[in-house]
């Protein structure tokens, strides 16, 4: 049951990234099904990000379209990092002109790190891109520019 | 702790607030975007701790942020202040800001509560790109005289409480509107 869960969680699309399902992108932390009763542990990503009661409220409506009743529980700790964005995940954000984030390393990114050339243009390929600023439309996304292909891209904030 | 906890949440709720102040006036698009993101991420952040402080509290997160009177906000005298139009003093705040905020949530990451010290490792992750924002600026303009002006103008605010007079509640006004509008909606 807990796999028909997960596979329905799995459904449900980023609100703002369309292309990468809340399961893809590591929010789904834990689940538990006690009788009829389901316990999701949500990690939002970014505190400030408006897509937060929209997964939320999805994730109830799938668990109640399997004839469930749903408990999602919003954990704020630290639990999540863009590292927790699946492999398969990743490939869809690169798919479709995100450019997956960086692992993360021991400490936060350093603007060094960012203005650095090893971002890869998710169009072409090439690792000549250049930081054009770093916040984006939302708050995950930082703009970076391909000096090969000449195109703008968005680029998955480290976190 | 949850005095602790408003104090951090009032200083980013107002900062946000002022920060949204630039969208769309930002000297250019880029910085249009920049301070609009950052805002969002501040009134990301205070709103967490609202929700954390208010179960302390036993009341909710939009009662602090909207319900108090402009007197009862702990809210320091940097962040009152309303910068818009001025470039180099907007900059200064926010480099004095995220170099004091950046010392407070190291020593909350510390605090032995499990959930305070998660959510301000959480919150580290995000101001990270804020103090990237920061010290870029700050590199850029450090040998502006009007810049230099106004860190030292400034710098005696950080930490300093606030004095909540007219231009924070002109502020307060704007902000808490729409809720004052009706009364006891959940939305």
């Amino acid at each position: 049951m807990v796999e028909r869960v997960l596979a329905a969680l799995a459904e449900i699309p980023d609100p703002e990234i369309p292309v990468i399902s809340v399961v893809d992108l590591g929010v789904v932390r834990n689940v538990e099904l006690d009788g009829e009763r389901v316990h999701v542990e949500f990690t939002p990503t970014f505190l400030g990000c408006p897509a937060q009661e929209a997964m939320r409220s999805a994730m109830e409506e799938k668990i109640r379209g399997l004839g469930l009743e749903p408990d999602v529980e919003v954990v704020l700790d630290d639990s999540w990092s863009t590292d927790r964005i699946t492999p398969a995940g990743r490939a869809q954000l690169r798919a479709s002109g995100f450019s997956p984030p960086a692992p993360r390393g021991a400490a936060a990114p350093t603007l060094v790190q960012l203005q650095s050339a090893v971002f890869r243009c998710p169009y072409c390929g090439s690792s000549e891109t250049r930081l054009d600023n770093i916040f984006g439309p939302t708050p995950c996304r930082s703009i970076r520019y391909c000096l090969n292909c000449r195109q703008p891209f968005e680029q998955f904030k480290t976190i | 702790m949850s005095e602790l906890l408003l104090e951090l949440a009032d200083d980013e709720l107002i900062l946000g607030w002022r920060n949204s102040e630039w969208t769309g006036i930002a000297p250019f698009l880029e910085e249009d975007v920049a301070f609009s993101s950052i805002a969002q991420n501040e009134i990301g952040h205070a709103r967490a701790l609202y929700e954390l402080a208010a179960r302390d509290l036993g009341t909710t997160a939009d009662e602090l942020a909207f319900d108090r009177r402009p007197g009862e906000y702990r809210c320091s005298a940097l962040v009152e202040l309303r910068l818009v139009h001025d470039w180099a003093r907007t900059i200064a705040r926010h480099v004095l800001y995220e170099e004091a905020d950046e010392a407070r949530i190291a020593a909350l990451k510390e605090a032995d509560d499990p959930e305070v010290a998660g959510l301000a490792a959480k919150i580290d992750r995000e101001e990270a790109y804020h103090r990237m924002h920061a010290r870029m600026w700050h590199d850029r303009l450090q040998h502006e005289p009007r810049y230099v002006e106004a860190l030292a103008e400034l710098r005696p605010l950080v930490g300093e409480p606030g004095e909540h007079g007219a231009e924070f509640a002109e502020l307060w006004e704007e902000m808490t509107m729409v809720r004052r509008s009706i009364p006891g909606a959940t939305w």
